[in-house]
């Protein structure tokens, strides 16, 4: 039998980190809903399941979107996570292969050369010794990257890297050991032995000229399973809890499981899961323009993992969507963040090391309302029927241009409608929903809805991605929700607008909410097309920018937006266009004063391209006198 | 007793020693643009709330600076936070943070934190 002391510290921390992750597990697996829990299991005896395991492989171990976002550091965890994952498997069939016997315990695997320290002479054994150095300086490689971005993140392409706390430092220079002292441990006793291949043979024949190699070995087999097992026990309570958790999420997603807007054991996964790589932190306008560099989604997670109070920082927050998009395990961050929003009170630290093994299960206490409705006094109004609603929005009674432009087009194209909130309309309920009022949003919403569902229509247009998104999303209604260029593009395509060519250069912003938000992207950009010359620009579709003018920001300051505002903006109109198109009214006033260029939505263009009707249509008799609605 | 329509109106000055304007500071603490309004009404003149009932975020803004917070304490419920106030608001002021954070004092004055 072939044994030693100093594999002990690595034993107990393996052992240690397996029961944990099962137990883990379990606990998760229990805190699901009874409908989730169905779908993790049909999910994982179901279709799902290879799906699952083949995400696994590319993004836990290749981390294929880390590497198609920025190369240098895709591979600095590529090495780390594949490199360290095809030493343990080929390590465990070196030892089952050429060991003592078949079906060895871990540790033989992992202290191969220290019990067989004559293999790899000649042969087949040489070649495998050459391949195992191989793997090991893929590694090293990749953690030489790792050091260096420590100090200074450019190296790696990123501009920022993320702020560690104690216990992650401690586990960080543990991981940090343990491939160094692999490499020396390995080329002392290739030194002593005259074997090795390459890296571990050739260095352990240098070390071999001038060092007494055969006592320094030993030691350095120790280091190296005590950095082993340090990390393993410290695992749990920093942020490399995120490598047992993934697999979990990339199964519980591939059943289709979602955050939905409750805390739960969903939202405590994706917490556990997310490995601080920082491409939030570099995709967040907040911290290239604004200068903002503390409340990103990795640091909102970080504080929701150590049971800090995160309410500054979740509410400062464009909720632009953009690290959602860029995140490469794919957590659903400003869901989690809107849960967050919610949470009324603070919750306490936890001191008890033990606690924090286990920590209790996240809990979100909604704010306490006295439970007296704040908008009963809205008047009851009884609209006219009719077949399409035009609800404007707040914000577009703020640029009159696009309430004039819309019922321009909706006069010229002969639909029955009812221009709902003429006069000044209730508010959709999304901002107050942003600010976390969730039960006086609700009030709002039953408003609206009544007043929807009275007017007997089958289609409810806005102008506003805001409206669009919580009409889309928190109403239950029997309409079909549009925005305005979704409608545009449907009257363009049946015929009953008629449009000119206007020869300008257009671009398109795509607003977060209808863009990431609502994941409206491609009718825009088509009625665009109807009507003038679309250019592109760095930043389409998904990677669009956030105009800085959000209402999900509830603490920014006026100079902040106007920041971000200017740089987006700079950004956008590189290619001179002549006008700046967008499709929400705030991102075109927020835009407006941040810039020369001509800044329109798309209804206006549209509007102005309308085509004077030669014959046959009848145009009802209030087109172009739209009334100023009294007080908006 | 008949008044005859007619009664005493009441004292209109303001008392800064009997106000209480814990309220102010707790914003103020936190929302620092809350100090630039001009009270030139130009939230209140785009107000969504202001166009069905009488709500006036200039009128409230000045009472809760007075330290006078009745008024305040039921009217701040209705305003919708669409966010228009921001938008118009030539001084930059965070008023739907303002908003927020009265909203706020007023709950955690119930039980006594603020």
């Amino acid at each position: 039998m072939q044994f030693d002391l100093f594999v002990i510290p690595f034993n107990i921390g393996l052992y240690f980190i397996l029961l944990y992750a099962v137990a883990r597990s379990v606990r998760w697996f229990m805190d699901l809903s009874r409908p989730d829990k169905l779908r993790l299991q049909r999910g994982f005896f179901g279709r799902s399941f290879g799906q699952s395991i083949r995400e696994i492989f590319l993004e836990s171990l290749i981390h294929r979107k880390i590497l198609k976002a920025n190369f240098r550091l895709g591979y600095m965890h590529m090495s780390l996570a594949f490199g360290w994952f095809l030493l343990i498997l080929f390590g465990t069939i070196e030892a089952d292969f050429f060991g003592e016997k078949h079906l060895n315990a871990p540790y033989k695997a992992i202290f191969f050369k220290f019990f067989n320290p004559d293999h790899g002479r000649f042969g087949f054994e040489a070649v495998y010794s050459f391949w195992m150095d191989f793997l090991l300086a893929f590694i090293l490689s990749g953690l030489l990257l790792a050091i260096i971005k420590r100090f200074s993140s450019k190296v790696v392409g990123m501009k920022k890297t993320t702020r560690l706390k104690p216990l992650d430092k401690v586990a960080l220079t543990s991981l940090w050991l343990i491939f160094p002292s692999r490499l020396i441990a390995e080329s002392l006793t290739s030194g002593a032995y005259e074997t090795g291949s390459f890296l571990t043979g050739s260095l352990g024949s240098l070390l071999a000229s001038f060092l007494p190699v055969h006592q320094l070995a030993y030691p350095f087999w120790w280091l190296y399973s005590l950095s082993l097992g340090t990390f393993f026990i410290l695992l749990p309570l920093t942020r490399y809890m995120h490598i047992p958790t993934e697999l979990f999420l990339i199964f519980a997603r591939n059943s289709g499981i979602k955050t939905g807007d409750q805390s739960g054991a969903f939202k405590e996964i994706q917490t556990y899961s997310c490995s601080s790589c920082g491409i939030c932190i570099d995709a967040c306008q907040l911290n290239f323009s604004a200068g903002i560099t503390n409340i990103q989604s990795a640091y909102l997670l970080k504080g929701i993992r150590n049971n800090e109070n995160v309410r500054d920082i979740a509410n400062n927050c464009l909720m632009c969507s953009r690290c959602d998009e860029k995140c490469p395990v794919g957590i659903e961050l400003t869901p989690i963040r809107m849960i967050n929003r919610r949470a009324g009170g603070t919750i306490g630290v936890e001191k008890n090391i033990l606690k924090k093994y286990f920590p209790d299960r996240q809990k979100i206490v909604p704010a306490k309302s006295n439970g007296q409705p704040a908008y009963d006094w809205l008047p009851v109004a009884e609209p006219e029927k009719t077949d399409v609603l035009y609800f404007a929005g707040c914000m577009t009674h703020l640029t009159p241009a696009i309430k004039n432009s819309m019922v321009k087009i909706l006069n010229a194209s002969g639909v029955r409608y009812n221009f709902i909130d003429e006069n000044g309309g209730v508010c959709c309920g999304r901002p107050l929903m942003l600010a976390g009022q969730d039960k006086e949003a609700r009030e709002l919403i039953n408003y609206n809805s009544q007043l929807i569902w009275k007017s007997g229509a089958h289609t409810l247009v806005t102008s506003c991605p805001i409206c669009y998104k919580i009409f889309k999303e928190s109403y239950y209604l029997d309409v079909e929700v549009l925005h305005h260029t979704q409608f545009i593009k449907m009257l363009i395509e049946d015929g009953s607008l008629k449009l000119n060519f206007l020869r300008r250069n257009v671009v398109y912003h795509t607003p977060c909410e209808l863009g990431r938000g609502s994941g409206v992207y491609s009718e825009p950009k088509e009625v665009l097309r109807y009507v003038a010359r679309l250019q592109k620009t760095d930043f389409d579709d998904e990677n669009s920018l956030c105009c800085g003018g959000s209402l999900g920001n509830m603490k920014i300051s006026y100079q902040k937006k106007s920041k971000i505002a200017h740089d987006a903006v700079l950004e956008l109109t590189k290619g001179n266009p002549d006008i700046l198109a967008t499709s929400c009214p705030l991102c075109k006033k927020t835009f407006a004063a941040a810039t020369k260029t001509k800044v329109a939505d798309i209804s206006e263009i549209v509007a102005e391209a309308i085509a004077l009707p030669k014959s046959g249509k009848k145009i009802p008799e209030k087109t172009f006198s739209v009334k100023e609605p009294a007080n908006a | 007793m008949d008044k005859f329509g007619f009664t005493i109106s009441k004292g209109r000055q303001i008392d800064y020693d009997a106000n209480n304007r814990h309220i102010a500071e707790y914003i103020f603490e936190r929302e620092t643009s809350f100090r630039l309004c001009i009270e030139c009404g130009c939230c209140s003149a785009t107000c969504t709330t202001g166009n069905f009932t009488r709500f006036s975020l200039r009128e409230l803004q000045i009472l809760i600076k007075r330290g006078e917070n009745d008024q305040v304490r039921e009217n701040i419920k209705k305003c919708m936070l669409c966010g228009k106030c921001t938008l118009v608001c030539p001084r930059g002021v965070n008023t739907r943070n303002v908003v927020t954070l009265a909203r706020e004092a007023f709950q955690k004055e119930v039980k006594n934190a603020v």
